[in-house]
Parts: structure tokens; C-alpha cells; sequence
């Protein structure tokens, strides 16, 4: 109990180092950018988007770092994000538009890429030695340092050679009417496959790695043998003895990793142009659209502590080891 | 994730010789190992490419002195960009400046992941709770994130707030290995020996934790090493880099914008990225084979452990 108020307690100072973060950042560096954005974005939107901007950043009203901070804190607490100057909109409802989009391609992606590896990896530390365990290490060592985007370019110029009409961006096609109707499932899903399958070659060697290298470990065990020396099938223990307790560092570190999904959206939906939450981010950066870069970086960074926490959960469910006492 | 480590079992006396002992650890680790050599060899034609470029591409490589878009020929190796750059020669000039990116915010953060992890275990109270707390909250903020938006506010683009921003977001796992590690090195003997004989406090971390931990602190330079190639690598192609810098990084954001796949420079794109791979490989390949000379565990079958076996402590530590 005191292990799990303490966690909750440096998630809320984390919580709170975040929005800080936010609230700094554009205030500390050097040259102004909120100025700068200011002079930008004069004329090009309406007056009252402008002075909402002034209003939260102080510019004109002259109230002190300290009534804005107090101002920055209520408004996040009640959701009131500012309005985006890029979309025009609210900064709330560009990103319910973005976060579904991005939860399906890199949530589904993820999942399948832990899926995949963790059984990669389960038959290539029983077959210790054979042709899956020789090939695939070495393979997914240097997979796993190739640098995501290049992997995307080269997937964008093959199949350019190959198909070139087949979709290279965007979430669907333009002028293709979002609903659910069969045509429309099957326009998003071929815009998926690429961004998807490049997220997939490059994140399941880290699932076969880990997951290869703790069942080699577990299959070192004693009651590894006790099981063989039962005369137990194959298969039983490698399933239900030594994969079912190899998976717990997996098991937490997939909890995490979904957490990243939002995170890990910037290049992917910048290559493929994808408008998903990491497009949103970065053509809030370019743009110097700040209200919007504060929401989803806090977005992101929330996930990310919701996910650790489950993570932590999951741990503490499955593995009575790590219960302490009291 | 399963991070395993060595740590040398004190048998003779401590001191001097440790560090020695340290360094030839190291160097056996190197030659032994296949994956090490492999990594080594490519890091050595890196570096060469990166001392002497001059002699190894005798074009320039920022000048747009050729025609645009030239397939590969004998004059152009890879070709020429779509300004008319030479594309063998930028690949070349590009490792001065990505080698420095690595080896620079590499070393700085194994540096900072150093005071403060090993401070932290060694100062213990408040000290630890403190420089803890920091390391742990930048561990958890998603990094790549937290790059752009400190970048997006400060866009002077150099490589100084790069490299420095490289630094502040990606010496925290670090820090937590090492200082787990130095933690689990508080109560042993020869550290209470050297206390007992009155050393001082910069001589017992500088003489007796910090040689002691030699292969971790290794481990945790070759991981921020590779993963800064790739973050700094992506910055740089997403624009947020010195346009005018020669790098692989920013060869790739030009070929991008020069749309280089689709007029079929190739190599524009397919030589930078290649180059980039292989680099964060060599980095990769040395910290897997340090991972496996420690763990007898994930070495192959075959393999005579006798060599290994007498002067070695090994310890799995679960750093989830």
C-alpha cells in the first residue's frame, strides 16, 4: 500500500514537472517565440483567437509569471486548451480528430509486433542453436539500429517502382468520404500498410531479443528439468512452463510500450503524412502553433504515465515476487 | 528488458592495477568476440572517413559545381544531387560531423548519467532522493517528444543545442543502471577498506567505484551512442538540423526535399541511410558482445568457458 502511494505520488509530481515544462519552455528561451508567433499569426487570424493567445501568455494584460502559471494550471484542469492557430479550431477537437487515427495504426501495429516477436522468440530460444536462433539475433541487432524513417523511404521508393498507384500518404484518400462503408475500410487499410509494416520491422526485434534471452535463462531453471525429467510433451513446457514465466518482463514492458504509441507517432505520420497525433505535433512546432505543441506534448507525456502505471499493475497481478509486504 | 552486467571480483589487492585490469578486460572482450570485431573494424573505416575525407573524396562536397540529377559514372560514384552536389563525396565528408554528434553527446551523457548515478548511490540521503527524483521524471517524459518541442522553442539550429539537448533527454536510463550498480558496490569490502584507510572521498570514486564498474559504464556509452546516431539522424531529417551542415542526417532531409526516389537518385537516399544503419550497428554490435562475454548464459553452446570462468562475478539485474 505505501509502494503503491508513493508511485502515485512521483506520478503526480511528474504530472506536475510536465505541465511546468510546458509552461516554462516558451518563456525561458532566448529571443521571445511567443513574440515572434505573435507577429506571425497578426492578420491571418481572427482578432479574438489572437487576444485569447495574449491572454495566455500575458503579453498585454501585464499580469505577473506567477497569476499565469495559476491561470495555466486552472485552465489545464478543465480541459481548456486555447484554440489552435493552424487549425483554427479548438485545440481540444484537433486532437480528438488526430488520436483515433494514431491509435490504429501504431496501437494495432504494436500489438502485433509484440505478438509476433515474443513467438519469434519463444521458438528460436527452444531450438537453441538451430537456423531461427542463428539467424535472427544477429539480424534484428542490426534491424534494431537502422533508423526508422530510412527504413520507411526505401519502403515508399519500392513500392513506387513496383505499384506506383498504390497509396504512399495520408490516412485515406482525398475526397474519399469517411465512414463505415466497405470501400472506405479498405482505402484506409491500404494507406496503413506501408507506415504499419515499417513500424513492425523495426520494433519486433527488440520483442525477439528480450523475450529470446529471459527464456534462455528460465530454460536453465530447475524446474525446467523437473518438467523434462516428468516426461512432460515438448510443447507444454515450452508454453505453459518456461514461455508463461519468461513473459513477465515482456508482459510490463508491452504495457509500456503502448504508452509510446502516441509518442512514437511523430516520423512515421511525418513520412507518410499520416494525420494522426505526431503530424499534429510537428506541424504545431513548424508553425509555431504553441497551444497545440503544450496539449499534445502533455497528451503524450499522460499516456506515457497512465501506461507505466498498468505496467506496474500487471507486474504486481501476475508476479507475487514483487509484492512487498505491508 | 534484461540488462546484464560484470563486475570483477576483487581478488587481489585494489587500486592501480584495477583500472589496468579494467582496460584489458575490455580489449579481451574486443578480440574474443566476433560481433566485437565487426563492430570495431566498422567504427575504425568511420573514423578514417571522418579524419581524412579529404584524401578518400577529392571533390568538394558543397559545391554545386555539376550537373543536376547525373547518374552514377566514373566521375560521380553515387551521382549528383538535384543542386548538383557530389553524392559520393558528401557520404564521405558526412561522417566528420555524425561521428562528432555521437562520440560527443555520447560521452557527455554516459558523463552526467555518471555524477549522477554514481552521486546519487555514493552521497546517499537526501542527495540520492533528490538527483533520483530528477533522473527518474526525465526517464518517464517520452524523450523524442520532449526533443522537438525544446528544439521547436529554441530553433538556432547548430550543433551545440543538439548535441546538448541530446544530453539532458538521454542520460537518464543510464543513470539508473549505474547507479543500481554502485549501490550494490556500497557494502563491499575493499570500498570499507579503502574508507578505513582514510582515503579520500574524490580518490575512493574516482580510484575504486568507477574502475570497478568499467564494463557498465562501457555498456552505457555504446547504448546512448546508438541511440543518439539514430535521434540525431531523425532531427536532422525532420528539418529541425543545420540545413547547411554535412551530415548523413541532413544528406537524407535534402534528398527528401529534392525528391530524390522519385527523379531515381537512389543512392541520394539508399547511401546515407545505409551509413547511418551501419554505424548505429557498430555501436550495437559491441554493447550486444560486451552483454554476451558477461553472461555466460547467451553465449554459444560451444564455447570453452573455462577462460571466463574464475575471475568473473556475474549478476543479472532486471532494470525494467
Amino acid at each position: 500500500m505505501r509502494h503503491a502511494l508513493r508511485r502515485l505520488g512521483f506520478f503526480a509530481i511528474t504530472l506536475w514537472a510536465c505541465l511546468t515544462l510546458n509552461f516554462i519552455l516558451p518563456r525561458l528561451m532566448p529571443g521571445s517565440p511567443i513574440l515572434d508567433m505573435m507577429a506571425k499569426y497578426r492578420g491571418h487570424v481572427t482578432p479574438r483567437a489572437l487576444h485569447a493567445i495574449e491572454a495566455a501568455f500575458g503579453i498585454e494584460t501585464h499580469t505577473s509569471l506567477f497569476v499565469q502559471y495559476w491561470q495555466y494550471l486552472g485552465n489545464t484542469a478543465t480541459g481548456n486548451f486555447g484554440i489552435s492557430l493552424t487549425q483554427s479550431e479548438p485545440v481540444s477537437q484537433v486532437i480528438t480528430g488526430a488520436v483515433w487515427w494514431t491509435l490504429g495504426l501504431i496501437g494495432v501495429t504494436t500489438v502485433l509486433a509484440f505478438v509476433l516477436g515474443t513467438l519469434i522468440g519463444i521458438l528460436g530460444a527452444w531450438r537453441r542453436g538451430g537456423w531461427l536462433d542463428g539467424i535472427l539475433p544477429p539480424v534484428f541487432v542490426i534491424a534494431t539500429s537502422i533508423p526508422f524513417f530510412w527504413i520507411g523511404m526505401l519502403l515508399i521508393l519500392l513500392v513506387g517502382k513496383i505499384h506506383p498507384s498504390f497509396p504512399t500518404s495520408g490516412a485515406y484518400s482525398y475526397g474519399a468520404t469517411p465512414g463505415l462503408s466497405w470501400p472506405f475500410i479498405t482505402d484506409v487499410l491500404q494507406h496503413a500498410l506501408l507506415p504499419g509494416l515499417a513500424i513492425l520491422i523495426t520494433s519486433i526485434g527488440g520483442w525477439i531479443l528480450t523475450m529470446r534471452n529471459t527464456m534462455v535463462t528460465v530454460l536453465a531453471e530447475d524446474y525446467i528439468r523437473m518438467a523434462r525429467a516428468k516426461g512432460l510433451p515438448g510443447w507444454r513446457i515450452m508454453l505453459d512452463y518456461a514461455a508463461r514465466n519468461a513473459m513477465l518482463p515482456n508482459l510490463s514492458g508491452f504495457a509500456m510500450s503502448l504508452g509510446f504509441v502516441l509518442s512514437g507517432a511523430i516520423v512515421v505520420e511525418y513520412l507518410f503524412s499520416y494525420q494522426g497525433v505526431g503530424y499534429y505535433l510537428l506541424q504545431a512546432v513548424v508553425n509555431q502553433d504553441y497551444a497545440l505543441v503544450q496539449a499534445l506534448f502533455l497528451l503524450i507525456t499522460v499516456a506515457v504515465l497512465v501506461a507505466i502505471l498498468a505496467a506496474d499493475l500487471l507486474t504486481a497481478v501476475l508476479d507475487p515476487r514483487t509484492r512487498t509486504g505491508g | 528488458m534484461v540488462a546484464l552486467q560484470i563486475t570483477a571480483e576483487p581478488a587481489a589487492g585494489p587500486g592501480p592495477t584495477s583500472s589496468e585490469r579494467a582496460a584489458g578486460r575490455v580489449w579481451r572482450a574486443v578480440r574474443s568476440n566476433k560481433k566485437a570485431l565487426a563492430g570495431a573494424v566498422i567504427l575504425l573505416v568511420f573514423a578514417i572517413m571522418a579524419v581524412i575525407p579529404g584524401l578518400i573524396a577529392r571533390d568538394n562536397p558543397q559545391a554545386f559545381s555539376y550537373g543536376r540529377s547525373l547518374g552514377p559514372s566514373a566521375q560521380h560514384w553515387f551521382g549528383t544531387t538535384a543542386s548538383g552536389q557530389d553524392i559520393y563525396s558528401q557520404v564521405i565528408w558526412g561522417a566528420r560531423e555524425t561521428l562528432i554528434i555521437a562520440l560527443v553527446s555520447g560521452l557527455l551523457s554516459t558523463v552526467l548519467s555518471m555524477i549522477m548515478g554514481i552521486g546519487a548511490a555514493y552521497l546517499g540521503g537526501w542527495w540520492d532522493h533528490g538527483l533520483n527524483l530528477v533522473t527518474d521524471i526525465l526517464l518517464v517524459i517520452p524523450t523524442f517528444p520532449l526533443l522537438i518541442v525544446i528544439i521547436a522553442y529554441y530553433p538556432h539550429s547548430s550543433l551545440i543545442p543538439l548535441i546538448g539537448v541530446l544530453v539532458i533527454t538521454g542520460y537518464s536510463y543510464g543513470a539508473r543502471q549505474l547507479r543500481a550498480e554502485a549501490l550494490s558496490l556500497r557494502g563491499r569490502d575493499f570500498l570499507e577498506a579503502a574508507r578505513v584507510r582514510g582515503e579520500r572521498r574524490t580518490y575512493i570514486i574516482f580510484a575504486e567505484i568507477i574502475p570497478s564498474m568499467t564494463s557498465l559504464i562501457v555498456a552505457v556509452f555504446l547504448g546512448t551512442a546508438v541511440y543518439n546516431v539514430i535521434a540525431a539522424a531523425t532531427l536532422q531529417f525532420i528539418g529541425f538540423g543545420d540545413p547547411n551542415s554535412l551530415s548523413w542526417g541532413t544528406m537524407l532531409y535534402w534528398a527528401e526535399n529534392g525528391e530524390a526516389l522519385q527523379t531515381g537518385q537512389y543512392l541520394w537516399a539508399i547511401a546515407p541511410g545505409l551509413c547511418i544503419a551501419l554505424l548505429g550497428a557498430a555501436f550495437a554490435l559491441l554493447n550486444y558482445a560486451f552483454d554476451e562475454v558477461g553472461n555466460p548464459a547467451l553465449q554459444r553452446v560451444k564455447v570453452r568457458r573455462d577462460r571466463y570462468a574464475a575471475p568473473w562475478r556475474i549478476r543479472a539485474n532486471r532494470a525494467s
